[in-house]
């Protein structure tokens, strides 16, 4: 049966693939990645690494990729912080909290996911102009041109980013409460601060300000990356209050009980007895809201960030090689899956290590 | 904000497109040709894009415009009847592999002919039916009067457009900067420019004259005079069918050179008793002509009394007298100093 099957496949696979080289003769495109080396003469609004029009076609897909990668992981983080809130706050005791954190995710998952970027971007377009940018708390600026916060001026980046790397190290640790890890980060993050400054590394906090038309210094985020990330953490957290909320009822109600026969707090039953063994229902649902976020990246074609799929767009568009488009396209996001999918199952692996560890 | 209807959100995921061409690449070469096809179906599959005058549905869901006229020319040349044809609105961006694809027989969307789009996409190009040039449209306030004043400016650009090249190109011919905003939806790329979140917008210049009508406040608004490149938009059709490319070059040729004759829908039948040769071959009296080429001997005919010469199809959706007020510029008969010239009907 699975010899047929494969048969079957292969036999199909081969007729595609002469039609498909026959075909792309006729209308003289030559099947193949050469044009990645020719020159992309298109711009690009917004990269991570430097590009400019005449740049070749691998390096404006590189940006498109990487644009949707900085999109996918800064998604992924916030909604996954929102949403547990949320779906913590939905089993609140307090009536009213409850009751409106459920009428935002049915309101939200009732919408397209569309319509909601095309709102947001009119919100972050309808921001005034430079000049009279909003500044909600010192050093934030907000305006139609982008959302503007300090930045950390720095002229030694690896040691700025080992510092990030323990203070990340040390939220972890402080999250799960294991103090000798805090610790030592913490340790780790005075003592590479310290090293850097003392072999004349300077670091300064860069704040936004007015520069002639525009704003200049810190941190910009255009209004189309802005929009396309509030839009599409809205609209994951939706789901992962859900998932979090689903995972938190499946614990039983004797769990509660014996938390509160040893004395502990609500939040502590939550934390400590509650959410580890809810997270064994959550991660897996969890995983899959992840990759639905970033799969729907793509829908910031229509307001204009530059993701992977528009840069691949206009790419097959200016070349005629639709077909090796879509083949990097499934290929990226097939790679990207299975990232996502491996990462998470590694982490839902420690939990039940854990687990029969206690 | 006017609600998406269900066709347009499905042209949404930016994936489908290049999917839905990838697809069509691979499969074997369409069987029997595109005219067999719509021979079969009763109708012609059209795509267009949705800027009033050019091409939109009215308040009764009648596809209205001067690209649309065109269609329904098609119709009369196939049918004999205007209304056999089904127009489709997409994106710039999805329209040319939607082509390729097969979901369309023709497109009249403003396309612009492109040696790359010839070669590299597989297209052939009818006669030029708009004679255009990219535009830059800028807020007034901003004292801005040529292309290069805009330097360090923020700019939208629609995707899929000659104009993410045309753009670039003119910028690194100056050697001035410029951010651009790629923007595939026509509200979201309009709403950039009125919001204030770019300082301009560049497009074929027919189709910023048209997106200008419909900001908030056109009056602040100026289209530069300055043109960017050349954008002769023409029908657009795969390769692979000799005859339909005839009829769609034939069709066209009949709206202009009846504007040349002095043909109008209005005149037309006085013309029938005439003796001049070439108007009774033109319009099929003499029916020797249409019957050596397989098509009806009167197809001229029929089309001018469906939708009028070249000169009535221009005026009466984006003339003088229309909320667009296009000048004929460019796009009159080359007896007028225009670029418009049909080969004779003989
Ligand atoms: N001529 C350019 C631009 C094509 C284009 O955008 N055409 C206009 C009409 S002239 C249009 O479709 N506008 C947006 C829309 O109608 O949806 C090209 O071929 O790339």
């Amino acid at each position: 049966m699975q010899c047929a099957l494969l048969v079957v496949i292969v036999l199909a696979v081969q007729y595609l693939g002469s039609n498909l080289a026959a075909n792309m003769k006729l209308v003289g495109i030559t099947p193949g990645f050469g044009f990645l080396n020719h020159a992309a003469n298109f711009q690009i609004g917004e990269s991570v690494i430097p590009y400019q029009a005449g740049d070749s076609y691998g390096r404006a897909i590189l940006v498109g990729l990487l644009n949707t990668v900085k999109v996918a992981v800064a998604g992924c983080i916030l909604a996954t912080i929102v949403g547990v809130a949320l779906g913590v706050a939905r089993l609140s005791t307090n009536p009213l909290l409850a009751w409106q954190v459920q009428a935002f995710v049915e309101v939200v998952r009732n919408t397209p996911l569309l319509l909601q970027l095309f709102f947001w971007n009119a919100v972050l377009h309808g921001l005034p102009g430079p000049r009279q940018a909003l500044s909600p708390v010192a050093g934030v600026l907000l305006s139609n041109r982008g959302v503007f916060v300090p930045g950390i001026e720095t002229d030694s980046p690896v040691i700025a980013g080992v510092v990030l790397v323990f203070a990340l190290a040390a939220v972890v640790f402080l999250a799960q409460g294991r103090h000798i890890g805090l610790a030592a980060s913490v340790a780790g993050l005075l003592g590479a601060g310290a090293w850097g400054l003392a072999h004349g590394a300077t670091v300064a906090l860069e704040l936004p300000r007015l520069r002639g038309f525009n704003i200049a210094g810190g941190l910009t985020l255009s209004p189309e990356f802005a929009a396309l990330l509030i839009g599409l953490v809205v609209n994951t957290s939706a789901s992962i209050a859900e998932t979090v909320r689903g995972g938190i009822v499946s614990v039983s109600a004797g769990q509660w009980e014996a938390g509160a026969a040893l004395g502990l707090k609500r939040l502590q039953i939550l934390r400590l007895i509650v959410l580890p063994q809810a997270l064994r229902v959550i991660i897996p649902v969890m995983t899959s809201s992840f990759l639905t976020l970033t799969k729907n990246s793509s829908l910031a074609v229509a307001i204009g960030y530059p993701e992977l799929v528009s840069v691949l767009n206009t790419t097959a568009n200016t070349t005629g090689q639709a077909l090796e488009t879509i083949f990097i396209m499934m290929v990226v996001y097939l790679t990207l899956s299975l990232t996502v999918s491996v990462f998470m199952n590694a982490y839902n692996r420690r939990w039940k290590l854990r687990e029969n560890a206690r | 904000m006017k609600p998406l209807s269900s066709a347009r959100m499905r042209h949404w995921l930016g994936a489908s497109a290049i999917l839905v061409a990838a697809i069509a690449t691979a499969l074997p070469a369409q069987a029997g040709s595109v005219l067999d096809a719509i021979n079969q179906r009763g109708k012609i599959k059209v795509g267009v894009g949705t800027s009033p005058g050019f091409f939109a549905p009215d308040s009764n869901g009648k596809w209205q415009g001067f690209f649309v006229d065109f269609g329904r020319a098609l119709a009369v040349t196939v049918f004999n009847d205007p209304a056999k044809v089904d127009f489709t609105s997409s994106s710039p961006q999805q329209r040319l592999p939607a082509l390729q694809a097969g979901e369309f027989d023709i497109l009249l969307s403003g396309v612009t002919e492109t040696i790359t789009r010839a070669f590299k996409l597989g297209f052939h190009f009818g006669p030029v039916i708009f004679f255009d040039g990219q535009g830059l449209l800028v807020k007034k306030s901003l004292g801005v009067t040529k292309g290069a004043d805009l330097d360090g400016a923020t700019i939208a650009i629609q995707a899929g457009t000659t104009g993410e090249l045309n753009i670039a190109d003119f910028f690194r011919k100056s050697g001035k900067t410029f951010k651009s905003v790629v923007i595939e939806d026509s509200r979201e790329f309009r709403n950039a420019l009125d919001s204030g979140r770019v300082d301009a917008l560049t497009q074929d210049s027919s189709d910023l004259a048209i997106q200008r009508t419909q900001l908030a406040r056109p009056d602040d608004y100026v289209l530069l005079p300055e043109r960017l490149s050349k954008e002769p938009l023409a029908p657009a059709i795969r390769w692979g069918d000799d005859r339909w490319l005839e009829i769609v070059n034939w069709t066209v040729y009949a709206t202009i050179e009846a504007e040349e004759l002095g043909i109008t829908r209005a005149n037309i039948d006085s013309f029938l008793d005439t003796s001049d040769p070439v108007v009774k071959r033109f319009l099929g009296i003499d029916k020797s002509l249409g019957e050596a080429i397989g098509l009806d001997p009167k197809f001229a005919y029929n089309i001018i009394k469906a939708v009028g010469n070249y000169g009535e199809i221009f005026e009466r959706n984006v003339g003088k007298n229309t909320k667009i007020g296009f000048d004929r510029g460019l796009n009159q008969p080359w007896s007028s100093g225009g670029l418009l010239y049909s080969p004779p009907f003989r």
